[in-house]
């Protein structure tokens, strides 16, 4: 039998890798974001600070001629800007709206009023974006105040360049730290998962009998789920106790008073001579025999599935094994002077197999060669070793096949044509092919050269 | 023989013990362990059929209590259980063998037989009759000092007749105890073991008489 798959949900692991991997990787946008403001603003700031060191010098060169504005262009002012990057400078000097000097196309702010202090904004000029710093003196040209307007512009490939370089480490600073947050998150992941492995572990680890409360020292979260298994394990305890207990106490009230009327039978066939009612105590007999022997097999039948799930194998003497059944089986062979011929090899092959199911095949392997063994015969039974098996065959001198095939003699409630009156269940066969299987040996029945039939059960030596 | 017989079931019980005296054999009749306990301090047996249910205690816990105070009386298993793992545990608990309900009591002496041979057996079931000596334990008749060996059906066959001398058996009684209920045979089978036993008592003044249309019975040779 195979256990169906597990329905599966979505993996404690993955869910919480997923989860703690999205709050990495919404910190890590959150960091790189962060740094790139933050450096934009410091380089916009720089550049700020030397245009309106720039604007303030130039704007103090300004003096007031006898008829206009006039002015000393400070060309150190402008090397400063050069300094800090490749960047073109543009300056312009408005007054009263007529350009003093510089690029009159350079735009005058707009919603804002220079004042002594420098003012700065960003505009578009000439096919790129310039950073402009304006600042207003008052001038007393011809006994008029005269406002005067320096504007001093660069453009921001310097400043795009070291953005773009900051943005770059930013970048590789998040992606350092989301690949951190990955590692620590596996490790979270599996330390906070390892007691449930470990209890995984435990249960699978139990022998197939072993049905003990599981007690194993698990976190508080966990202690629901042992709770739970625990009482599962309790209940299924207890059916299986019912179970057992309800087949022997049904195998005894059926068996005890059948045995009563075999007895009877016996005792009335004893004392009678009339043929009819010899007939019939006979019929009873067999009916008794048939019904008992069909139990028998039945219950023999469902051990063996029941069983073969769960194999409990011990390393075993297989001649041993054979011996003690050849043992117990003597004396219903000599009942009919049936000879169980058998020399166990010294040392025997050891196996490795569940001692009742190989008992119940090999039982059922000589029941069947006696049963239909002629009186007065030998049942032939060898065992050798041969490429890594242990190979049991029986031979007897029996009715043998008949033409059918061993496989087909293996099915379930199947028995030969040939069966004549020999009682049973069609069971026994049946038994033996499921236990070869279940030990990952086989099973073969032929005909016997010389008359009689062959059967041969292969087991994997241990 | 002598047999303690240890069953609740009363139907059950003395059926058998009828069953078993019809054999010629003595039963006393237990139904609980402590009934048994008392039987067992008065007379030995020579054999303690057991039932494994009994009202006053699991018939195994008595098996294996049995063999540890040194009581080694053979103790054959009546179990209604028939599950491979059963018959493996009252082995292992110190029983000579088993039976499972309903049982062929042919195949119940059988292995009782066994048992007895096995434990090396009692001189006292060793029989002289007429010049020979007849040991069913080893299955051997011994007639001036030569052993013959008889086979199984020979051997019951003497056994039967040899326990009543001078009393006519009929084809068909000697058939019942012959032949399994489940083996189809005619009553005629029985004369071809008669003529077998007849060979192997030869020399002995032991003769089996055929009377027709009755059966046989056993007689001595008065020559």
């Amino acid at each position: 039998m195979t256990l169906p798959r597990t329905r599966r949900a979505k993996s404690l692991r993955q869910r919480l890798l997923v989860q703690l991997l999205a709050l990495a990787a919404l910190l890590a946008v959150l960091l790189y974001l962060t740094v790139r403001t933050v450096a934009g603003q410091a380089a916009e700031a720089t550049q700020d600070g030397v245009l309106g060191s720039a604007t303030t010098v130039i704007a103090e060169q300004l003096r007031a001629g006898p008829e206009a504005v006039e002015i000393d262009l400070p060309y150190e002012a402008f090397s400063v800007l050069g300094s800090i990057s490749e960047d073109r400078v543009f300056y312009r000097i408005v007054a009263e709206g007529r350009t003093v000097t510089g690029y009159d196309d350079l735009p005058l702010p707009e919603g804002i009023t220079p004042g002594v202090r420098p003012a700065f904004y960003t505009v578009a000029y000439r096919d790129s974006t310039v950073r402009v710093a304006a600042m207003t003196r008052q001038l007393v040209v011809a006994g008029q105040v005269l406002p005067v307007t320096v504007l001093v512009a660069q453009t921001r490939q310097g400043q795009d360049a070291i953005a773009a370089r900051i943005a770059n480490r930013a970048a590789a600073l998040g992606v350092g730290f989301f690949v951190l947050a990955l590692l620590l998150s596996l490790v979270a992941a599996g330390s906070v998962l390892r007691p449930i492995e470990r209890l995984a572990e435990a249960v699978a680890r139990r022998g197939p009998q072993d049905l003990r409360a599981v007690d194993y020292p698990a976190p508080s979260e966990l202690l629901p789920l042992i709770g739970a298994l625990n009482g599962f394990i309790a209940r299924l305890r207890a059916a299986l106790t019912r179970t057992e207990t309800f087949i022997t106490e049904a195998a005894h009230h059926i068996r005890t008073p059948l045995a009563t009327v075999r007895t009877h039978a016996e005792i009335a066939l004893r004392q009678s001579e009339d043929p009819e009612v010899r007939k019939s105590l006979r019929g009873v007999i067999r009916a008794v025999e048939e019904s008992s022997r069909s139990a028998s097999q039945l219950l023999d039948h469902a051990v063996v599935v029941y069983r073969s799930d769960r194999l409990a194998t011990e390393p075993l003497d297989f001649a041993a094994l054979v011996a003690g059944v050849l043992r117990s089986a003597g004396p219903v062979a000599s009942l009919r002077d049936v000879a169980l011929r058998f020399v166990p090899p010294v040392p025997g092959p050891v196996v490795q197999g569940d001692r009742p199911l190989l008992e119940s095949a090999v039982r059922n392997l000589i029941d069947n060669a006696i049963k239909y063994s002629p009186e007065e015969s030998d049942i032939d039974i060898t065992m050798t070793t041969e490429a890594g098996q242990a190979t049991l065959r029986i031979m007897d001198r029996g009715r043998g096949l008949s033409g059918q095939t061993g496989a087909r003699l293996v099915q379930r409630f199947n028995r030969g044509a040939n069966v004549g009156d020999v009682i049973g269940s069609g069971l026994g066969l049946t038994i033996v092919a499921e236990v070869a299987q279940a030990h990952d040996g086989l099973f073969s029945l032929t005909d016997r050269e010389g008359g009689g039939a062959c059967a041969t059960f292969w087991l994997p030596l241990a | 023989m002598r047999f303690l017989l240890i069953e609740d079931n009363d139907d059950l019980a003395a059926s058998v013990a009828a069953r078993l005296a019809l054999d010629g054999h003595g039963v006393d009749r237990a139904g609980t362990l402590s009934e048994a306990a008392e039987c067992l301090k008065d007379a030995p047996y020579d054999l303690i059929l057991l039932d494994i249910s009994l009202p006053d205690g699991d018939g195994r816990a008595f098996l294996s209590a049995q063999r540890r105070a040194g009581q080694d009386t053979p103790i054959i298993v009546m179990t209604a259980r028939a599950a491979v793992s059963d018959r493996v545990d009252v082995l292992d608990l110190g029983a000579d063998d088993y039976v499972t309900k309903p049982f062929d009591f042919a195949e119940l002496e059988a292995r009782c037989r066994a048992v007895m041979r096995r434990r090396g057996g009692a001189t006292q079931t060793v029989r002289d009759f007429a010049g020979l000596t007849f040991n069913p334990l080893t299955a051997t008749v011994t007639i001036a000092g030569e052993s013959r060996e008889l086979r199984s059906r020979e051997l019951r066959l003497l056994e039967i007749l040899i326990a009543a001398p001078d009393r006519v058996f009929s084809k068909a009684q000697l058939c019942d105890r012959l032949f399994s209920y489940s083996e189809a045979v005619t009553d005629n089978a029985i004369e071809v073991y008669v003529g077998r036993l007849r060979k192997k008592l030869e020399g002995s003044r032991a003769r089996i008489e055929t009377l027709r249309g009755v059966g046989y019975r056993m007689t001595v040779d008065a020559g």
